[in-house]
């Protein structure tokens, strides 16, 4: 008996010593013009990428094996093998892509191109070009619904949301939402869009059925000025209760309540937080700051930084390997 | 020289009896501190001050910047507490010496003086006792910090308990010597100026060193060389589980310097308290 209790204090012993699996992030350094590779288990920079220019928008595919990074003033998508960690190809989009999104088969990629009011479509298995949407003004964020139905895009001067049918590639619907709209996410039910505003300060959520804006996100931080709150990047948990959204200047990340629409915390993390992505776990979060140069790790659970690691220079976008 | 004659030689005395002149001590240093309320009260709404109204109010002033042993960006409250702990520790330093000018002037410094122990094991059971009291007000800060979300992880409140105790006795023994030297009540409140405000504001414990460099040189020399920095870096690395060996050894250093400079100035055949005739009954 008293072995049996022995044994399996040990091996409890054992599994709480082994490590959590490591995870890989990549990072895109805007202003570096590289990618910083991030190794989870040590919270370290373990390989820095040379890539093209201005890299912003980053993605892994979906088999895990590549990482897409939108480099615009190179005016194309570069492809990283993860396996040599080295820009192996690179994917004809228009001119400055910025951000991307793909569907859930991880065949075809949507690319929002700042300078050109359109967004790509690309055919990621033949990697060429397929077609072209027009859109608003500065075309910038970018969402897929759950279904793989409505393809979104935020126009950041036209301060529009574009509901895009995927099949017909038409634009089905204009939602108007507050100044500057750069990011948007869909819960994973499809029963909410959430559009960001960075001039506007605030974050719309969109009912995708009616095309309705139904509740404003506002922020507010004691002792900052309301232009220095600039909501950018939003991240949300997979059951759907929790949403994180980085301020950008405003250095904190604002932690809501999804259902709610309610702001329950603000994190401090670096200067100017723009991007972020989960482990995928969902242990914790990691968000890009770009003024800072670093990235801050953010326990999901505690809802706590715990870690700020220096990456390159101008952090912008972060991406994880599907698990 | 009759007394010398009764008493009986200073060797030869048990474990038990050590402890019991320990106990005696540490009782009514004790007790003093639970009947005076108001007291324990103070030594809390000092550092709360500080904590909710000028950390709140120097929050974006301050730039961030990552420092160890923090591995992430912190709000200035976060920054400053460790420096608020120590600073519960020099107030209450200097109070339980500003007890000893009063237990002169009253005359129950002689009944512990009589005491047939050692005088310097006398002074460091006194020293304990101040920095017991020192401890339960900073572990009451620590709770209501807690709330206001300046949360260190839980292993750090074990491992600050030797800095804060080192920490106590450097900050009492450097009260007990100044002490040694005042003759009146009165007179403490100028030295509590000249004392504690240079040597709390002189240090790391309302803006980062680098930050200090930034602005005077100068003045980031005389934090390195003010002991009281040295108390708050190690309470703030002790807080995070780590040790900053450069403080330890300072502040190691400085308590049994002060230590020893109390204990000499507390002899009356030698010391400072001569300057105090009978005992300061002036």
């Amino acid at each position: 008996m008293w072995r049996r209790c022995l044994l399996s204090i040990l091996a409890a012993w054992l599994a709480a010593a082994t490590p959590a699996a490591a995870f890989i992030a990549y990072v895109s350094n805007e202003k570096g013009n590289t990618v910083s590779v991030i190794d989870t288990d040590s919270w370290s920079v373990t390989k820095t990428i040379k890539v093209g220019q201005r890299p912003r928008g980053i993605e892994f595919t979906r088999n895990g094996k590549f990482v897409m990074v939108a480099v615009g003033d190179d005016d194309k998508i570069e492809v990283i093998d993860t396996a040599i960690q080295q820009v192996v190809d690179s994917l004809p989009s228009g001119p400055d892509p910025e951000l991307f999104t793909q569907d859930a088969a991880g065949k075809t990629l949507y690319v929002a191109n700042e300078n050109d009011n359109t967004v790509t479509v690309i055919d990621l298995d033949k990697r060429v070009r397929v077609g072209d949407i027009q859109v608003g003004v500065e075309p910038e964020g970018m969402a897929l619904s759950p279904d793989g139905k409505i393809l979104i895009n935020t126009s950041e001067t036209t301060n529009m949301a574009h509901f895009i049918d995927t099949a017909t590639r038409e634009i089905v619907g204009n939602v108007l939402v507050d100044a500057r709209p750069r990011f948007a996410e869909f819960k994973r039910d499809g029963s909410e869009l959430w559009v960001s505003s960075e001039i506007g300060g605030t974050v719309s959520v969109i009912d995708p059925a009616s095309h309705a804006v139904i509740d404003k996100i506002a922020f507010s931080i004691p002792g900052l000025r309301r232009e220095a709150i600039q909501p950018v990047g939003i991240g949300m948990t997979r059951d759907g209760k929790t949403a994180f959204i980085a301020l950008g200047p405003a250095n904190r990340v604002a932690v809501v309540d999804a259902a709610t629409h309610k702001v329950s915390k603000y994190l401090l993390v670096g200067q100017r937080v723009w991007h972020m992505v989960f482990t995928p776990d969902e242990k914790y979060l990691l968000v890009t700051n770009g003024v800072s140069n670093d990235v801050s790790v953010i326990d999901v659970a505690a809802q706590k930084v715990v870690k700020t690691i220096q990456v390159g220079e101008l952090p912008w976008g972060i991406t994880m390997a599907p698990q | 020289m009759s007394i010398s004659a009764v008493t009986p030689a200073r060797t030869g005395f048990s474990f038990a009896q050590y402890l019991t002149c320990l106990n005696g001590i540490v009782w009514r240093e004790a007790l003093r501190f639970l009947h005076q309320r108001e007291r324990f009260v103070s030594a809390l709404v000092r550092p709360l001050v500080w904590l909710f109204i000028f950390a709140a109010g120097f929050r974006q002033v301050l730039g961030i910047s990552i420092i160890p042993p923090y591995e992430t960006y912190i709000l200035y409250e976060v920054y400053i507490a460790p420096g608020l702990m120590a600073m519960i520790q020099l107030f209450n330093g200097m109070q339980s010496s500003l007890s000893m000018v009063y237990d002169r002037e009253m005359g129950n410094m002689r009944t512990l003086l009589v005491s047939p122990l050692p005088r310097g094991y006398l002074l460091f059971c006194k020293l304990l006792a101040g920095t017991a009291v020192s401890l339960l007000q900073v572990y009451a800060f620590l709770l209501i910090a807690w709330f206001w979300d300046i949360a260190p992880p839980p292993i750090g409140y074990l491992t600050v308990l030797p800095a804060l105790m080192l920490a106590g006795l450097m900050l009492g023994a450097l009260g007990m010597l100044i002490s040694s030297g005042i003759k009146q009540l009165e007179n403490f409140a100028g030295v509590m100026n000249f004392v504690i405000f240079p040597m709390f504001f002189a240090s790391s414990a309302l803006y980062p060193l680098w930050r200090v460099q930034e602005g005077s040189p100068v003045l980031y020399y005389v934090c390195q060389f003010n002991p009281f920095t040295h108390a708050v870096e190690l309470i703030r690395f002790a807080l995070y589980g780590q040790v900053n060996w450069m403080s330890l050894a300072v502040v190691g250093g400085c308590t049994a310097v002060f230590m020893i400079g109390a204990i000499y100035a507390y002899d009356p055949s030698r010391g400072l308290i001569r300057r105090s005739p009978a005992g300061g009954d002036a």
